[in-house]
């Protein structure tokens, strides 16, 4: 649960500073494939990204964890839940991690 | 005396189901006070935003895939329904981490009282205003979140 | 400021307790009818009742028994919330029969059925079982070898020295009847069997925060379970319905604050009394 705990205080910062970054500029505008482009260009940026969608990942998928987990009490169940948030997890790590690499080798326009 | 350094059983096995309120007992929150809307509400919140996440991680995955294909996702997301979607995820965002915040401390034993000599009425020293203010506070911090974001999705800015 | 506000708020809610009574000369008893020991499936039996003002829900029940139908299956004794016997759902919350007057509930039905989350027996009879195993569980007692039990000398039969501020830290979770309404009440409790439940988290926290027990390691290791202390989301409902004030929450929140290390301090323990000097 500490990582629960940690995770979402963690996520809340650079969560923040995800979506301030769609204020910057006029939304519209901000939403353009030039100026996405132009963020994963920026190293810095490109890890906020990272580092959000690794803490969204844990404490999502670990939050469902202990909503099935209470849902049902055998030892089956309990391993199955625990794999599947677990490769929930790194799927979703995985393939955000891949746009993020993909995307910062992009050039613009 | 026998210490109790390790539980000399273990918890009772998976019991009995019998006339257990089951899902019904979660999303029915309308009985027991704010405490109980909140803990509905974080529950709700929690659930859309993953969904909204996995669903947020695809389409921005559509950049790899050059200039045509973010510009049809754009097409796709930037519509009415689109923002109205994203209003609601602004809003469960908003109140989910607020309340988090709130349940951080509360789950530590802040913020939730002392322990006394219970009289008359015998009202719970844990329910008290600073908990019922912080759950008014995370659904105004919401809806204050939800009428600025319609502003700038639909102010045409 | 804001704070001080808050408490005054709190304050006012509590000295300023009216019940609205709603007074009616009769109303209709609908009671939840089964035997599951014989296979039956639940049906509702409808009973009316004459009702004075101070007539509990308790008082309805046993009138319709008395004068209407002998079967049906119900718990009580004390007749005064001390035993906690007659815990059942009431207009759908659960409460002590004996402890809820008529005239504080609104409409002319009073819908009366067992509690939830306990093994339906009969009628409004439920099986406390696991509940008293989740209890026992959390070993609810003092845990301290410098008390000799066994001992026949006199100077040696010794009493723990405490002060009013010690006691105060425990008194309330000591308050528990075992009615078992906080466990109906609980959404963790509706689908989580292994999940101990406020009574018995609260009463883990009143062995804790007795300072005459010295086993704090041992307790925190007992509630520190996947299906343990971490369930507890803070929904409140067990405190909400809790009629003694022993506020479950409250002491469930305070042992995981100990339990993650929010809280602060040592416990000092209670010294045995010196008898040795006496005759």
């Amino acid at each position: 649960m500490k990582i629960h705990y940690m995770t979402g205080i963690g996520a809340l910062f650079v969560v923040a500073v995800h979506i301030m970054m769609r204020l910057v500029m006029p939304y519209n505008l901000s939403l353009e494939y030039e100026n996405v482009i132009a963020n994963y260009h920026n190293l810095p940026y490109a890890v906020l990204l990272e580092s959000i969608l690794v803490l969204i990942a844990i404490h999502g998928f670990n939050g469902l964890r202990i909503i099935l987990l209470e849902l049902r009490q055998s030892k089956n169940w309990e391993d199955f839940v625990t794999i599947l948030t677990i490769a929930g997890m790194m799927g979703i790590i995985g393939y955000g991690t891949r746009t993020i690499i993909v995307a910062s080798g992009l050039s613009l326009g | 005396m026998e210490k109790a350094s390790s539980p000399s059983s273990s918890p009772p096995a998976a019991g009995d189901r019998n006339n257990r309120e089951g899902i019904i007992g979660w999303l029915n929150p309308g009985r027991y006070g704010w405490e109980r809307v909140a803990y509905w509400l974080q529950r709700l919140t929690g659930v859309g935003l993953l969904a909204y996440f996995i669903g947020h991680i695809y389409e921005t995955s559509n950049l790899t895939q050059g200039f045509d294909a973010w510009n049809t996702m754009l097409e796709l997301t930037q519509t009415p329904m689109g923002h109205m979607i994203l209003l609601l995820v602004i809003g469960m965002s908003t109140f989910h981490s607020a309340n988090g915040i709130r349940l951080v401390f509360t789950h530590g034993g802040k913020g939730v009282g002392s322990p006394g000599r219970p009289d008359y009425p015998y009202d719970a020293a844990s329910l008290n205003y600073r908990q019922k203010s912080g759950i008014w506070i995370a659904l105004i911090l919401a809806a204050v979140a939800m009428l600025y974001g319609a502003s700038v999705l639909f102010g045409g800015e | 400021m804001i704070v001080e506000k808050l408490e005054h708020l709190d304050k006012k809610r509590a000295n300023a307790h009216k019940e609205k009574e709603i007074l009616r000369s009769s109303i209709t008893l609908k009671v939840m009818r089964a035997n599951r020991a014989a296979g039956e499936n639940p049906h509702y039996d409808t009973f009316d009742v004459p009702v004075q003002r101070s007539t509990t829900v308790l008082d309805a029940l046993l009138h319709a028994k008395q004068f209407s139908d002998h079967s049906i299956g119900i718990r009580y004794s004390c007749r005064m919330a001390s035993c906690g016997s007659c815990g059942m759902k009431i207009n759908g919350i659960p409460r002590l029969a004996c402890y809820t007057k008529v005239s504080e509930l609104e409409g002319s039905v009073i819908t009366c059925e067992p509690l939830a989350n306990f093994p339906h027996m009969r009628d409004l009879v439920t099986d406390f079982s696991q509940f008293f195993d989740h209890h026992k569980n959390v070993q609810p007692y003092i845990n301290n070898d410098k008390a000799d039990m066994d001992t026949q000398e006199v100077t040696k039969m010794s009493e723990f020295m405490q002060t009013q501020e010690e006691v105060d830290k425990f008194l309330q979770f000591s308050y528990c009847i075992k009615c078992g309404l906080c466990y109906s009440a609980c959404p963790t409790v509706a689908t989580d069997t292994r999940f101990p439940g406020p009574q018995a988290l609260a009463q883990a926290y009143r062995y804790f925060a007795d300072n005459r027990d010295d086993a704090q390691k041992g307790r925190l290791e007992i509630v520190d379970d996947k299906h343990g202390i971490f369930r507890c989301h803070f929904a409140g409902s067990c405190s909400v319905v809790c009629p003694k004030g022993v506020d479950p929450a409250l002491g469930i929140q305070l042992l995981r604050g100990h339990l993650l290390g929010f809280a602060k301090g040592e416990k000092k323990n209670a010294e045995l009394k010196d008898r040795s000097k006496q005759q």
